[in-house]
């Protein structure tokens, strides 16, 4: 399994288009706002929380289609079917990957974007918290999304039309911890519930996925 | 030991062959001839278990099994030695002198995409030898190998069965292969009579 992030790691690191496309994209998007709705700081600071979230969660829908697509098209897929390594652990290995590749530097540039947006000092602990919990889960959804369109070709439209809507809970737990950590309220909850979400996702979308998988190999 | 008995292998849900079985001991190998279109690929997709069959029942350990299908399963952004380093770490087997033996040594530090056809699909097949498996399912093993490495992928197939090991192989071209018995498929494409299910009729 080990072997298999680090495979997968390599290319998104080699194959351009990985992890730079979403940096970009994510750098970009949030440079846009103050572009599109003014250099009013006060309205800048309110919004801050929800754009840099809605800018990650985009920033990873770009890359989800390319999870077993590249794989599939070049026999890989298939060839890791017939391995002795059971399919569950394929998808797990597989989120992480697009996790470590999107999620993480994306959680890691979130800061200096914050301080575009003139995110008040209190807000960059829980938006780096958040972000870098909230993101895994939305690697593992998008990783089912991928598992269920694998087989069709331009997938990566109608992946985003399955994962979006599961991305709500993620999307508001994720943008609460930070407003109400600026807003002096008590933030602890919707942490909890956010880090319980990506529990649950981490422990039960591999089995879902898997049945994608086998279900699309045939 | 590799029993398969009755099996109907399904392409979607038609049904392309039907009733077909076959037994294997330790050091068989059994190549499966047919015109295109006859269902060698499907029935070496059924018997890797990614199609479940119809009706039937196949007797393996799925961990056996190793399955070269037409596409190289290769990664061009990877060097050859670390597509190598990636089976192994997949199969958990210890480095056994892949390179060597499929005359990749000169190539290990090239860049996949950079090999040619016959290369790549020499890379391809390596995965069989790290894999460690006991039965090979090999789809037109030897589509853009040259004529010099036929003979050698020939000569590692009748190793690996006199190792004990089992092979199936689809192909068209004449093997040089000890002793291995031939299946032809056309005797098992089930006759239009037989598709009709009056179940289904109006489905579709």
């Amino acid at each position: 399994m080990l072997g298999l992030i680090k495979r997968d790691i390599t290319l998104a690191l080699r194959s351009g288009g990985g992890i730079g496309l979403a940096l970009s994209f994510f750098l970009l998007l949030v440079l846009f706002v103050p572009l599109s709705v003014g250099p009013d700081r006060e309205i800048l600071t309110r919004i801050a929380p929800g754009i840099l979230w809605i800018g990650a969660l985009l920033s990873c829908l770009l890359s989800l289609d390319r999870i077993f697509q590249l794989d599939a098209e070049d026999g890989t897929l298939d060839a890791l079917a017939t391995a002795p390594f059971p399919l569950t652990g394929l998808s797990s290995a597989k989120a992480f990957a697009h996790w470590a590749t999107t999620g993480l530097p994306l959680t890691l540039v979130s800061a200096p974007l914050g301080y575009l947006l003139g995110l008040p000092s209190a807000g960059y602990l829980p938006l780096i918290t958040s972000l870098a919990i909230g993101t895994m889960s939305l690697s593992m959804l998008g990783m089912f999304g991928a598992a269920v369109s694998v087989g069709i070709k331009r997938g990566g439209l109608l992946v985003s039309l399955l994962v979006l809507p599961l991305y709500i809970p993620t999307l508001i737990l994720g943008a609460q911890t930070v407003t109400r950590t600026i807003n002096g309220d008590n933030s602890g909850p919707t942490l909890a519930l956010l880090a319980g979400l990506t529990l649950l996702t981490v422990a039960v979308v591999p089995f879902a996925a898997s049945l994608a998988l086998r279900a699309n190999l045939r | 030991m590799f029993e398969i008995q009755n099996i109907d292998a399904m392409r979607g849900s038609r049904r392309v062959l039907s009733n077909v079985s076959f037994s294997l001991n330790s050091g068989e190998c059994l190549i499966l001839r047919g015109p295109n279109g006859s269902g060698k690929t499907t029935l070496l997709r059924t018997l890797a278990g990614l199609t479940p069959p119809g009706v039937g029942i196949i007797r393996v350990n799925p961990d056996e099994v190793v399955y070269a299908a037409h596409l190289d399963a290769v990664k061009p952004q990877l060097t050859v030695a670390e597509n190598i380093a990636f089976w192994h770490s997949i199969y958990r087997t210890p480095q056994n002198g892949t390179l060597e033996r499929f005359d990749l040594k000169d190539l290990a530090q090239r860049d996949a995409a950079t090999l040619s056809a016959g290369q790549k699909r020499r890379l391809g097949l390596s995965r069989l030898h790290i894999s460690g498996c006991k039965i090979w399912l090999l789809d037109e093993p030897t589509t853009s190998l040259d004529a010099n490495h036929v003979t050698q992928f020939a000569q590692i197939i009748n190793e690996h069965c006199a190792s004990g090991g089992i092979a199936v192989i689809s192909t068209h071209l004449d093997l040089p292969l000890r002793d291995a018995q031939s299946l032809d498929l056309t005797k098992f494409i089930p006759s239009a009579l037989n598709q009709s299910d009056p179940f289904l009729d109006g489905i579709f």
